[in-house]
């Protein structure tokens, strides 16, 4: 899922200063799983902002509503009548969510509550990290699953650097050495004869540094 | 939320001579038998204080406490079980973190920290309940009413 972020509430603050009625935009779907743009949350902030805004001596009116999907123009349409009564949108949804509003609100300013981060998975409640870049040709089954792309700092892709200690990486302790997992899990699954094999350059024109990406499946159109 | 508008609706009249009004959010399981054993043995807290029972500490949502805040309330008590003593596990770990990102939105947006407070109590603690009350409605009393308070508010607390 992505995983977002919020913004601090004294960022929130300035980005609206300018504007006296205001929607805040929860997404049901990635951020409300990673706690940052759900229902509960768009609330906790809308109290924040009403509050700070009371005790400058200018408030403001903000409503509050949360779609299944900020990234569909399906579900973004249900945003049309509170939208029309409001000088701007806040979207709590990730960079897709807040852009894909802006797009169908060409007439309206639409800014970001969140700081979307990355791909990932929770580890435990209220932990999450990243593991896939998006980089666009999967390398997962020559590691065992585990990504150097994403998960080495150094994005080796024929084994370790020599640095880590105590199978923790040296770029940050916090983080274990993905080489050390590659290495464990392809032994656990009888495959180390992967590790034999040359992995050639990766090729990088399917990844961001290319520009913004474009998926057309064929098949599924209508 | 919709429970806690209710009480507050039922309860809510403007607190005489113009002392603090705090809300106390009761655990069942300790706080709100402290807080009937503190009736029983007579003794006395402060006419501002509304007690709102909850199940559990870990039931109260932070858009309770910051709605209460927005409402004009000078100062607001969690008061859970002693920690280790949940009758949900951990229902008022849970709560202690909560009320301290409270906190910390509290003191961003100006209103100041010093206005929330947890406590843990068992239901035994009758005269530590009264005193945590009194504390807060001292530090409520020392901060001043909440400015957010609407000036209609004000007027009836005697404040402006």
């Amino acid at each position: 899922m992505i995983v977002a972020s919020p913004k601090s509430i004294t960022e929130l603050k300035s980005i609206i200063a300018g504007h006296k009625k205001v929607l805040f935009v929860g997404c049901g779907t990635c951020v409300t799983v990673c706690l940052a743009g759900g229902e509960r949350e768009v609330s906790i902030s809308s109290y924040a902002v009403r509050m700070a805004r009371k005790l400058d001596r200018n408030p403001i009116e903000i409503t509050q509503i949360t779609i299944e999907r900020q990234c569909e123009n399906e579900f973004i349409k249900d945003l049309a009548e509170p939208a029309s009564h409001v000088e701007a949108i806040v979207s709590f949804g990730c960079g897709a969510g807040v852009q894909a509003i802006a797009e169908r609100f060409p007439e309206k300013p639409v800014y970001a509550g969140l700081n979307t981060q990355f791909l990932g998975v929770l580890e435990e409640q209220a932990i999450w990290t990243e593991k896939c870049m998006g980089c666009g040709s999967c390398m997962l089954a020559q590691f065992g699953g585990i990504c150097p792309v994403t998960r080495c700092a150094k994005r080796l892709l024929n084994g370790p650097c020599g640095g880590s200690l105590e199978s923790r990486c040296e770029v940050d302790s916090d983080r274990p050495c993905a080489w050390q997992l590659i290495y464990a899990r392809l032994k656990a699954i009888g495959q180390l004869e992967r590790l034999e094999e040359i992995v050639p350059p990766k090729d990088w024109s399917t990844a961001w540094y290319c520009g913004a990406r474009k998926v057309i499946r064929k098949e599924h159109q209508v | 939320m919709k429970q806690f508008n209710q009480e507050w609706n039922q309860d809510h009249a403007p607190v005489p001579g113009g002392e603090p009004e705090i809300i106390a959010f009761c655990c069942d399981y300790c706080a709100n038998s402290a807080a009937a054993l503190a009736g029983s043995k007579r003794m006395q807290y402060p006419a501002g204080v509304r007690i709102i029972p909850t199940p559990c500490t870990g039931k109260i949502e932070m858009e309770h406490i910051l709605d209460a805040f927005e409402k004009g309330i000078d100062g607001v008590l969690v008061v859970g079980c002693l920690e280790g003593g949940c009758h949900f596990v951990e229902g008022n770990l849970r709560a202690r973190r909560r009320t301290d990102r409270v906190c910390e939105v509290l003191d961003e947006i100006g209103l100041g920290a010093a206005r929330l407070k947890m406590v843990n109590l068992s239901d035994s603690m009758a005269s530590e309940f009264v005193q945590n009350l009194e504390e807060m409605l001292a530090t409520a009393r020392a901060l001043g009413p909440n400015p957010l308070k609407s000036s209609k508010q004000n007027e009836s607390a005697g404040n402006l």
